[in-house]
């Protein structure tokens, strides 16, 4: 059984008010590290075995038309071990 | 003239946006995310709500529904497409409009009468209106923000294609307070704010709304 795991992020230049919403929340704890946040989603994707080269392709594909929105949107697939 | 309102799983305005039809003067036919049936209909309208329960993003699921398949072919041949809200997303989410719509940026649900000046009336769907008339109709979502890069903004400008701008304070982050805009053909209109819901003053702040649904009368007739 592997993992795979899709990260997807909003483009830099896309506002993130959510983001933004965490890192002005962040000082009033006491928490002064954070010049800035931004939140993006994160998918683990279970299959049996170890992926395949085709396998990977196919998640990229997937990751490209349905998990993430390309207009506003980046992703990173990885394999988890 | 036969004009289809989808309902998707979760979809909230079909019935208002069916009332609207039928008070514009067209009859209002029913179509169902899962059947790849266009009934035979002119002209088809995405309504509001919260498809899919907005899973994913707002419209992302819905896209990939047996029914978007067929609107999205009709629209490329011409037909008229109207997305509300939640449909405009849709339509966003389909590519047959450019940017997206993201979380208004003070990351509240906006529920409100908003003023918009039409800022394009010769779409299938805004021929009623004058431009630059400002109407009235009512604002309620929670991803509203319209975004795209610097690229596509500029074309949408240049080539005339935002359908309608927000009227005073930005109400949710929307670039150049852009509240809808068309296609390059004119026939796919997206708009954030709700006309369906302000076609009777009886139930909402005026009856400015219909001037979409009696625009696409004018489209067919032409």
């Amino acid at each position: 059984m592997a993992i795979i795991v899709v990260d997807v992020m909003l483009k830099p230049e896309i506002l993130d008010p959510q983001g933004n919403a965490v890192a002005s929340a962040l000082p009033r704890l006491g928490f002064t590290f954070a010049n800035s946040v931004r939140q993006g989603k994160r998918f683990e994707i279970e299959i049996d075995g170890e992926p395949t080269p085709a396998q990977l392709a196919e998640v990229e594909k997937a990751a490209e038309v349905l998990l993430s929105n390309p207009v506003i949107e980046t992703y990173v697939v990885r394999v988890e071990k | 003239m036969r004009i289809g309102v989808i309902t998707f799983p979760g979809t909230l305005d079909d019935r208002d946006a069916a009332r609207a039809v039928n008070v514009g003067g067209a009859e209002a036919v029913a179509l169902w995310h899962a059947d790849a049936d266009l009934k035979k209909v002119d002209a088809v309208i995405l309504p509001g709500g919260f498809s899919y329960g907005d899973y994913l993003r707002c419209g992302a699921i819905s896209r990939f529904a047996p029914v978007m398949k067929l609107v999205i072919e009709a629209a490329g041949k011409g037909m008229p497409v109207l997305g509300i809200c939640n449909g405009f997303q849709v339509l966003c989410e389909s590519h047959l409009l450019p940017g997206a719509l993201t979380r208004n940026s003070d990351l509240h649900f906006l529920c409100r009468d908003q003023e918009i000046e039409i800022t394009n009336n010769t779409t299938a769907w805004t021929t009623s209106f004058a431009e630059g008339e400002r109407i009235t109709i009512p604002l309620k979502n929670g991803e509203g923000s319209f975004q795209c890069d610097d690229q596509t903004l500029a074309r949408l400008e240049n080539e005339g294609r935002v359908i309608a701008r927000y009227v005073g304070v930005n109400p949710n982050g929307s670039r150049n307070l852009i509240a809808g805009i068309t296609n390059e053909r004119g026939n796919v209109v997206g708009l954030m704010p709700h006309p369906e819901h302000a076609i009777d003053p009886l139930t909402g702040p005026s009856a400015q709304g219909l001037g979409f649904f009696t625009s696409i009368l004018n489209a067919m007739v032409k």
